[in-house]
């Protein structure tokens, strides 16, 4: 719990309060593309050891709006700084995208069980992801690329709406060009020079170069995607206890001990949000559990 | 059923007359007490000092939707068998302040509230509800995180609590194997004795705390038919109980019916309004609530009780997981008696009935547990 503050008295004595948040200071905001925007943040004293899990997220709170779940999205080896690219889909997101450098945002965490990087290792790794769920994704895909030698091939399918709304185009951009990587990307729509693919990610999981019998999935994007996605890598023979999804609930406390994000007898916050799809393919397509 | 005894051992006898004693050494030990008093026609747990607040000869009858007191000749404290609220709001209040941060340049600062170190002693839990403290317990304090707010305010608490002599209309505790005597978790257990002309209460102390009180107490050593009297009232009131749901099968067999048509069936007369969460004692569910003055310049977060039963509670950008209130309503009760089993090791539901007493529609979850589960 790198992210966690020491309280100055604490009422057990036991353990600092997970309720307070830390302010933390923008260092740097990048606009990844026209809603979406990523915080690069460090405490305001420059003393920093985020260490966290790829997958895992942090509870964001902008001063007296709200607070929201957000994953983490920057390089786990890089533990100075702490990065998370967020989409401006309610209250608090557009108040934070109107935050500024030098501003501070309050961050609890970080919480959660993240990607399997403990089941990767001699396998091929296949990344499905489609929009801002290439965030999430991020911190993982740096881990592997850290780690390079211990893995199989690396497979990321991608798929945005338009060329324009790619996220992360510079490192996309950069994975493309190495030869240890094969990034596929799509456009459900496509605009301008594009000559890649047209349409849904999913489609792509059928041409793409993985041994499904020695592979590991991680899908991440809205349910109705992770569903196909699931599908897809059934029929290429993927094992259900190869496939890991990353699911969204409403989250008020990151913690366990509000009940919003339960999900059948899960809560998200902890039990989640990265799940081995073997684990709930029974309850991840009931409608309205 | 199995026979329900008083322990033989450290019992006393505390007439009706010294009552007043016990709440005096408790308030004397630093002890705010809380017990049951009237109000707006019910009995409600609240802050009391003396044992001419308590309802005195008060008996309440509960049915499904329908709640009244009426007066009793008997002039029983405990009389009535629960409280409309649990005892929760004291240990996981309605709204808590969970901490408060001004601004310091372009920053701000977080200042943590001081730490609640009243001592309480509430009077007159329920076996049911000493199961709803422990599950809270467990909820709030024996899982990766700690809830310090309710930590602080459980680790004072001084538990008398009173055996069943009556059930209650809506009660199933016996069931749930959670009642009608307490078994553990209190610091003292009384069970209220009005026959003919005695009044009177056994006493047995469950810690070191109440045994240290008894001491303070002008109590006698039981006599044998005294002892043997009280076991057969708390026997009556464990074979009077009407309701019962199947504690030990329900999960299971309610777990396969996720997709049965008998929940539209209670969707068409639930009103979604909550109540059932409002008086259940083991719900925990909250909202958190981020404001600021009106300068700006102080902010703060406040935790609330929240309802699965509102569109709100499980709203993620794009709308809402639980829409149809058959959905809502299937959370609620799955959650009590199928997940609380996985996520705890416990049901969720402890028999006190109160969710059945104080649905305006009168939606019974025995009785629907019953409908969902029935095999022909």
């Amino acid at each position: 719990m790198a992210t966690q503050q020491t309280s100055k008295h604490s009422g057990t004595g036991t353990q600092p309060d997970p309720m307070l948040v830390r302010p933390l200071q923008i260092q740097r905001i990048i606009r990844d593309l026209g809603d979406t925007f990523s915080l690069i943040l460090q405490p305001p004293d420059g003393e920093a050891d985020f260490s966290f899990q790829p997958g895992q997220f942090n509870m964001l709170y902008v001063y007296g709006v709200g607070e929201v779940p957000i994953s983490i999205s920057g390089d786990p080896a890089r533990r100075e700084i702490l990065v998370h690219t967020t989409r401006e889909v309610g209250t608090v997101t557009r108040a934070m995208r109107k935050l500024k450098v030098g501003d501070s945002l309050g961050v609890r965490g970080p919480y959660g069980k993240g990607w399997p990087v403990d089941k990767v290792e001699n396998q091929d790794v296949v990344l499905l992801t489609g929009g801002i769920g290439l965030a999430p994704l991020r911190p993982m895909i740096h881990y592997l690329l850290t780690r390079r030698e211990k893995y199989g091939r690396i497979v990321l399918l991608y798929g945005a709406r338009t060329p324009e709304d790619i996220l992360y185009r510079k490192d996309l951009e950069k994975w493309r060009s190495r030869f240890d990587l094969e990034a596929h990307l799509t456009v459900d729509h496509a605009t301008g020079a594009w000559r890649g693919n047209v349409g849904v990610v999913t489609s792509l999981v059928r041409r793409s170069p993985f041994d499904p019998q020695n592979c590991i999935a991680m899908v991440c994007g809205p349910e109705i995607m992770m569903r196909f996605a699931v599908m897809e890598l059934q029929k290429r023979g993927v094992a259900d206890d190869r496939i890991y999804i990353s699911m969204e609930r409403n989250m008020k406390c990151g913690i366990g001990l509000c009940g919003h994000c339960q999900l059948g007898p899960t809560f998200v916050c902890k039990d989640g949000p990265v799940y081995c799809y073997a684990d709930i393919k029974d309850i991840f397509t009931k409608r309205e559990m | 059923m199995t026979e329900i005894t008083l322990p033989d051992k450290h019992v006393v006898v505390l007439e009706r007359k010294n009552f007043q004693s016990l709440l005096d050494a408790l308030s004397e030990s630093g002890y705010e007490l809380l017990g049951p008093t009237v109000r707006d026609s019910a009995i409600v747990y609240e802050r009391i000092h003396a044992v001419d607040e308590f309802p005195v000869g008060w008996v309440d009858e509960c049915e499904p939707g329908k709640y009244r007191l009426v007066k009793d000749k008997k002039k029983t404290l405990f009389g009535y068998t629960i409280g409309s609220q649990s005892w929760r709001r004291f240990l996981h209040p309605p709204t808590n302040k969970l901490w408060e941060a001004t601004r310091d340049g372009n920053g701000f600062k977080v200042i943590q509230p001081e730490p609640d170190q009243i001592k309480r002693a509430l009077i007159g839990v329920r076996s049911c509800e000493l199961a709803a403290l422990a599950i809270h317990d467990k909820v709030f304090s024996q899982g990766q995180y700690i809830d310090n707010s309710y930590q602080e305010r459980r680790r004072n608490v001084f538990v008398v609590a009173v055996n069943c002599v009556r059930p209650g209309g809506t009660c199933f505790c016996a069931s749930m194997k959670t009642g009608p005597k307490a078994t553990s978790g209190f610091d003292l257990a009384l069970t209220e004795m009005c026959v003919s002309n005695r009044h009177y209460f056994i006493v047995e102390p469950g810690s070191k705390a109440g045994k240290k009180l008894v001491d303070k107490l002008p109590v006698k050593q039981p006599k044998e038919s005294e002892i043997k009297a009280a076991q057969k009232e708390l026997n009556r009131a464990a074979a009077g109980m009407t309701r019962t749901i199947d504690s030990e099968h329900i999960g299971k067999l309610l777990n396969e019916k996720f997709d049965d048509p008998h929940w539209e069936a209670i969707a068409e007369r639930c009103l979604a309004c909550g109540n059932c969460t409002m008086v259940c004692p083991t719900c925990f569910c909250t909202n958190m609530q981020d404001s600021t003055d009106l300068t700006g310049q102080h902010a703060q977060r406040q935790r609330r009780w929240d309802s699965c039963f509102t569109v709100d509670y499980s709203y993620i950008y794009g709308g809402s997981i639980r829409n149809s209130v058959t959905s809502r309503y299937r959370q609620w009760m799955m959650h009590k008696l199928v997940h609380w089993q996985e996520q705890f090791g416990m049901s969720g539901c402890v028999g006190c009935g109160r969710c059945i007493t104080w649905c305006p529609v009168g939606i019974d979850i025995t009785e629907e547990a019953r409908q969902l589960t029935v095999t022909e």
